[in-house]
């Protein structure tokens, strides 16, 4: 994890450790994103939302140059739309997408020492937040659980120092004590690296995002404090179509 | 008995060598997705490479000598060859997949032209050392001493390769890169680079399996890493498209298949039961051509 100083401008104003500015992505014939411009703050969580298909994934995919995107993305003041996802991601950004894509037939020490190829799950960071996985180091990731796939995909991009986090969806298909676990790292890690977390969960939401961004079909609709939205029913009901009342503790 | 042994042992040398042939082949496959055609013209390119190597030695020296100096350049012209295709002609290819089939065909087809412009179309004879030319009797068969050669060196590429994968970082991010090497390149790590090794490591090989081909064929020839590509493209599917143990089974149930055939039945019936054997596997074991772990 990164305790790197947030950007700092020349008028000494603190810089966000991310913008994106008018980024559009087009699949085919289908314009996903059609303009997206937000800034993701030094610190904190920020939460990316909205509804299901409006470009939520796709935004952090183009973020890392896996989706074939157009406009401006800066990451500490440096332009990053030109570079290859490798080095975008050895630039600071550490990635963790939807469903972990943990690489299954790799054990769970070979997953972390593709990132970190001396400590691998030696490294302090997975005895701190993840010490579940030191007994299982020689077994194959594709037989843990969810809840542990999502330990290691976790783990395997804090092994690096990150300027920022992407994570996708962490909770996606998790037993609630699971995302309590997973909501409880996320929290730990913020305190050091700035997130931007995709997330459905509102509970979760709630406990850990400073902020909110809300997509609507591919275009921004809404930013601000993440308490500001949940405890605004009718807002929260027209930008996500949920009532806070029908969601689960996270 | 020594019928069976000496087609056991025969079958066994021919799979050793269709393994030569297919395990770049297969690891090129699983971590870029490229289905290389191209691959007969740098077996090709190493079987003239070893002939000229050869040729250009003083007829002094042994022709064990000889042929292992020829085997070396086989295998560095194969790793250029390699090297130099991925990087010039695959690479600007990438997610492209008819595009590079029809690239790697036609450098398969200009290859094949170009031996033939240079050194004609047909066979050449080449020097082989009086031990590989001679026989060993073993439960009353005279085994070919050349299987032996083909069998040890099939074993040590198997071995050397498995060694590559499971105890290397390289090896590690092809692993890794078979599975899903968009996330590999997620997690900071450049694929192209281990995409241009992996297609070097796979030429070395062709060029090696190439010189092994003409040393069992007794002669180069323009056509021979073609024919030789198709038993290597077989052997690739019917053991997994990227296992590295898929291939090796594969390759030996091949040869084996192809030599009690031919035995058996009449000969030329065993190319016959190979691919039979193929539509087979396909039928009843379609994931193979999904991948598997290398």
């Amino acid at each position: 994890m990164s305790d790197q100083n947030p950007s700092v401008g020349g008028d000494g104003a603190v810089l966000p450790v991310l913008s994106l500015d008018d980024v559009h992505v087009r699949y085919g014939g289908s314009h996903i994103l059609q303009g997206v411009s937000f800034d993701v703050p030094a610190t904190g969580v920020t939460a990316l939302l909205g509804r299901n298909g409006v470009g939520k994934t796709t935004t952090l995919r183009s973020i890392i140059g896996l989706a074939p995107r157009t406009g401006r993305i800066l990451l500490q003041g440096r332009e990053i739309q030109g570079l290859t996802t490798a080095r975008i991601v050895r630039g600071g950004i550490g990635y963790v997408p939807e469903d972990r894509e943990v690489f299954g037939g790799l054990t769970v020490d070979e997953n972390l020492r593709l990132v970190d190829p001396v400590r691998g799950v030696d490294a302090d960071v997975v005895a701190r937040l993840f010490p579940d996985l030191v007994p299982r180091r020689a077994q194959r990731a594709g037989t843990l659980s969810g809840g542990q796939q999502q330990m290691v995909a976790l783990a395997r991009v804090l092994l690096r120092e990150n300027a920022l986090l992407l994570v996708d969806e962490p909770t996606k298909g998790l037993a609630p004590k699971l995302v309590t676990e997973v909501a409880d790292v996320l929290a730990e890690v913020a305190r050091t690296t700035p997130v931007l977390l995709v997330e459905q969960n509102l509970p979760l939401v709630r406990r850990i995002a400073d902020r909110v961004v809300v997509l609507d079909a591919g275009t921004v609709v809404h930013r601000g404090a993440a308490a500001d939205l949940v405890a605004d029913a009718d807002l929260t009901r027209e930008l996500l179509g949920v009532s806070m009342r029908r969601e689960g503790a996270a | 008995m020594s019928d069976l042994v000496l087609l056991l042992v025969t079958g066994l040398g021919l799979g050793a060598l269709y393994f030569i042939a297919a395990s770049g082949l297969s690891l090129i496959y699983g971590l870029m997705g490229v289905l290389n055609f191209a691959h007969g013209v740098f077996m090709t390119a190493g079987s003239y490479a070893a002939w000229l190597t050869m040729g250009a030695l003083p007829a002094a020296w042994p022709v064990a000598g000889r042929l292992g100096v020829g085997v070396v350049a086989a295998i560095a012209l194969g790793a250029v060859v390699g090297l130099v295709v991925e990087v010039v002609l695959i690479r600007p290819l990438y997610r492209h997949h008819i595009q590079q089939v029809l690239v790697t065909v036609g450098l398969s087809l200009a290859g094949v032209a170009a031996a033939q412009g240079i050194w004609g179309a047909d066979p050449r004879p080449v020097d082989k050392p009086v031990w590989m030319s001679g026989t060993t009797e073993v439960l009353g068969a005279r085994l070919p001493n050349d299987r032996f050669v083909y069998l040890l060196v099939a074993l040590a590429l198997f071995g050397g390769l498995l060694a590559l994968l499971h105890l290397t970082r390289l090896g590690l991010v092809i692993r890794a890169g078979v599975e899903n090497r968009t996330m590999v390149e997620a997690l900071g790590i450049n694929v192209h680079r281990t995409f241009t090794i992996v297609f070097a490591l796979g030429g070395a090989a062709a060029g090696l399996a190439g010189v092994l081909y003409s040393q069992y064929a007794g002669a180069v020839s323009p056509a021979q890493g073609g024919s030789l590509l198709i038993f290597a493209f077989i052997v690739v599917v019917i053991g997994g498209m990227g296992s590295l143990t898929g291939t090796a089974v594969a390759a030996v149930v091949v040869g084996l298949v192809q030599q009690l055939a031919n035995y058996y039945a009449a000969s030329g019936v065993g190319d016959l039961s190979v691919v039979l054997l193929l539509a087979l596997v396909l039928l009843l074991r379609p994931t193979s051509l999904k991948g598997a772990t290398a």
